[in-house]
């Protein structure tokens, strides 16, 4: 009690400049891991120029954009307190079934019916990861640790396994596909995507109902269903955001690239989402994240990957830094959960 | 049974009567026949020992559990409260010990918590957090608290007197006219303690009906009207508080757990001789 008193009520007695840095710090995540990231930039390039230059941008940009929409929606599941294991296979599901809807070799349909059936395929998948989970009570780890293999069985017997050509070209992939040198604009289309989905989740999560809902209910599930929030509804819904955002993502991806590898994404790029969702400040446990940081999360690690690339640091090294920073994000993650019952953080 | 059956036919209704109500839970009789009767403006204490049958009382009111027998009054209408919306909407709120708050939410978001303020239309409807943090900051000074610096807050950093007094304003402004507090002081130090008696009298001043749970007879008396002993799913003393004393009620506990030990001692000796 005297420790709480002393930091709620009384100003003399109140929590020293160090904790209030480390409060500041902790609470704006996002800025913190910002700086991060600006700080690994400026150290590849000072170490080599090729970092900044035109075709690493690129290279940057092209590889964060699937990963940030993946993360996105995984921030948002993981805010409410579930998991996706699987979204890394729904991402080649999509571009799969786009090509059995609408390729020359298969039904021919219009590219856009493809895409519809496609994205409603994933949603589909989100919405039975999301009912297993909260009407049968299977923990979300082990509903989407089956549903990981029940998918990669779909998607090779949907491509026999084969490597095989993205219908659609022509508008289709100047709009969700372009590639810097197709038009005057430096990045490619599909970091635009990336950007767009990242701002307009972050909108969602602080400042619509559904995110205060995702955030409550990932903050005491009993207090949030207590209030008449639906819960259920609300994990349902995040699950299905998760899934479309995969999908969509394995879409994008596999018109930029031009061919769909049914082996593509899976657990790898599933993991870099929760990766760069945690190192950005979201919560394991829920009731507490942000989209935008799990965006910096994914730059970060993006930068480390290709700076190491460039500077000639070994592929172990990364794997060894990404495994570090999980880590030490997570410790963060629970002491500051521990301090802030406490009453310690301002 | 009970010592002071509730007089019925009253002039003006009660905000809540209890009749003749059973519940069991599988073998477990958690309230055997219990009656009770809450008078407008009225602030009844609740006192048992663990098991003795409140929660599943207050579980009742509040519609989280369904009696097995027995009727239920509200404001004079006979009701069968089937949920906890609808026991909200009749005006029904409970404050649960575990205040129902999301530790990583401010404290204006959680007392507007699902009935948020919002701008623009469904479903593009943007949070009103402006005037959320506008309101509930007036909404603390009406029940008198100041300790809290911002609205912003955290409610993981409050004090547990500051959780315990914003579940409360939260219930109040969300149009309840009866609350039911579920041991509103467990865990509290002295100073908040008193923070939330206060609390609780101003409330009543203002024409709240409240039936208070808690262990803390001292306290009961301190701002109850009226005190009820519930025993073993019964109703065994039914006293104005200025009647009792702490001493009392702490004799009479002490008595029944005396007897009901010298029961069993007595039914030992029996088997072994």
């Amino acid at each position: 009690m005297a420790i709480q008193d002393a930091a709620v009520t009384a100003p003399e007695g109140r929590a020293g400049l160090g904790w209030r840095v480390a409060g500041a710090l902790v609470r704006r995540r996002e800025a913190s891991i910002f700086v991060v990231a600006v700080l690994l930039s400026l150290y590849f390039s000072i170490r080599n120029e090729a970092f900044y230059s035109a075709d690493n941008v690129k290279n940057i940009t092209e590889t964060m954009a699937p990963i940030a929409i993946v993360a996105a929606g995984l921030a948002m599941l993981l805010i409410c307190g579930e998991i996706d294991l699987a979204v890394g296979r729904v991402y080649a599901l999509a571009p799969a079934i786009v090509y059995v809807v609408s390729s020359e070799d298969e039904h021919g349909y219009p590219i856009w019916v493809g895409v519809i059936a496609a994205l409603g395929c994933s949603a589909l998948v989100g919405l039975t990861n999301g009912v297993i989970t909260t009407v049968f009570r299977v923990p979300s780890f082990i509903t989407t640790l089956g549903m990981l293999f029940l998918l990669n069985g779909i998607t090779l017997h949907l491509l026999a396994g084969t490597q095989v050509f993205m219908p659609g070209g022509g508008t289709f992939h100047d709009i969700f596909g372009s590639q810097p040198g197709d038009y005057p604009l430096f990045l490619n289309s599909e970091f635009f995507w990336a950007l767009g989905i990242v701002l307009v989740l972050q909108f969602v999560l602080t400042l619509t109902r559904w995110g205060l809902h995702t955030t409550a209910t990932g903050g005491n599930l009993i207090g949030a269903a207590e209030a008449g929030i639906n819960v259920r509804m609300v994990k349902i819904g995040n699950f299905v955001l998760a899934n479309l955002l995969a999908g969509f993502a394995g879409i994008l991806d596999s018109t930029r690239i031009t061919t769909i590898v049914p082996l593509q994404g899976g657990p790898d790029l599933m993991f870099m989402g929760v990766a760069a969702a945690v190192i950005g400040g979201t919560s394991l446990f829920g009731g507490y994240g942000s989209v935008i940081g799990a965006f910096i999360g994914v730059a970060v690690l993006i930068i480390l990957q290709t700076g190491f690339n460039i500077i000639g640091v070994s592929a172990f090294t990364f794997d060894l830094i990404i495994g570090i920073a999980i880590i030490l994000s997570m410790i963060v993650n629970v002491q500051v959960a521990r301090l802030r019952n406490l009453g310690r953080l301002q | 049974m009970s010592e002071a059956a509730p007089a019925v036919n009253d002039a003006a209704p009660d905000a809540i009567r209890v009749e003749h109500l059973v519940k069991s839970f599988g073998a477990v009789n958690a309230l055997a026949d219990v009656s009770i009767h809450l008078g407008r403006g009225e602030c009844l204490g609740l006192i048992g020992d663990n098991g003795a049958g409140k929660s599943t009382l207050v579980k009742i009111l509040s519609g989280f559990h369904r009696p097995d027998r027995g009727k239920i009054f509200v404001e004079g209408a006979e009701t069968s409260i089937r949920s906890v919306d609808h026991a909200r909407s009749l005006g029904i709120d409970t404050v649960y010990q575990d205040l129902a708050l999301v530790p990583t939410l401010s404290v204006a978001h959680n007392m507007f918590l699902n009935r948020e303020l919002t701008n623009g239309f469904r479903p593009f409807a943007w949070l009103d957090n402006r005037e959320m943090r506008k309101r509930a900051r007036s909404y603390l000074d009406d029940i008198g608290i100041r300790t809290l610096r911002s609205v912003q807050s955290e409610v993981a950093m409050l004090s547990g007197g500051q959780r315990q007094a914003i579940a409360i304003a939260r219930s109040v402004h969300s149009g309840a006219r009866i609350l039911l507090l579920d041991e509103p002081l467990a865990a509290m130090g002295a100073k908040e303690g008193e923070m939330i008696l206060d609390l609780i009298r101003d409330l009543k001043d203002k024409g709240h009906s409240m039936i208070v749970v808690a262990h803390n007879y001292v306290h009961v008396l301190e701002v109850c009207d009226r005190v009820n002993l519930l025993q073993h799913g019964r109703i065994t003393l039914d006293r104005l508080s200025s009647e009792t004393s702490a001493e009392e009620l702490t004799e009479l506990v002490a008595r029944e757990y005396r007897r009901q030990r010298d029961e069993k001692r007595a039914s030992g000796d029996a088997t072994e001789g």
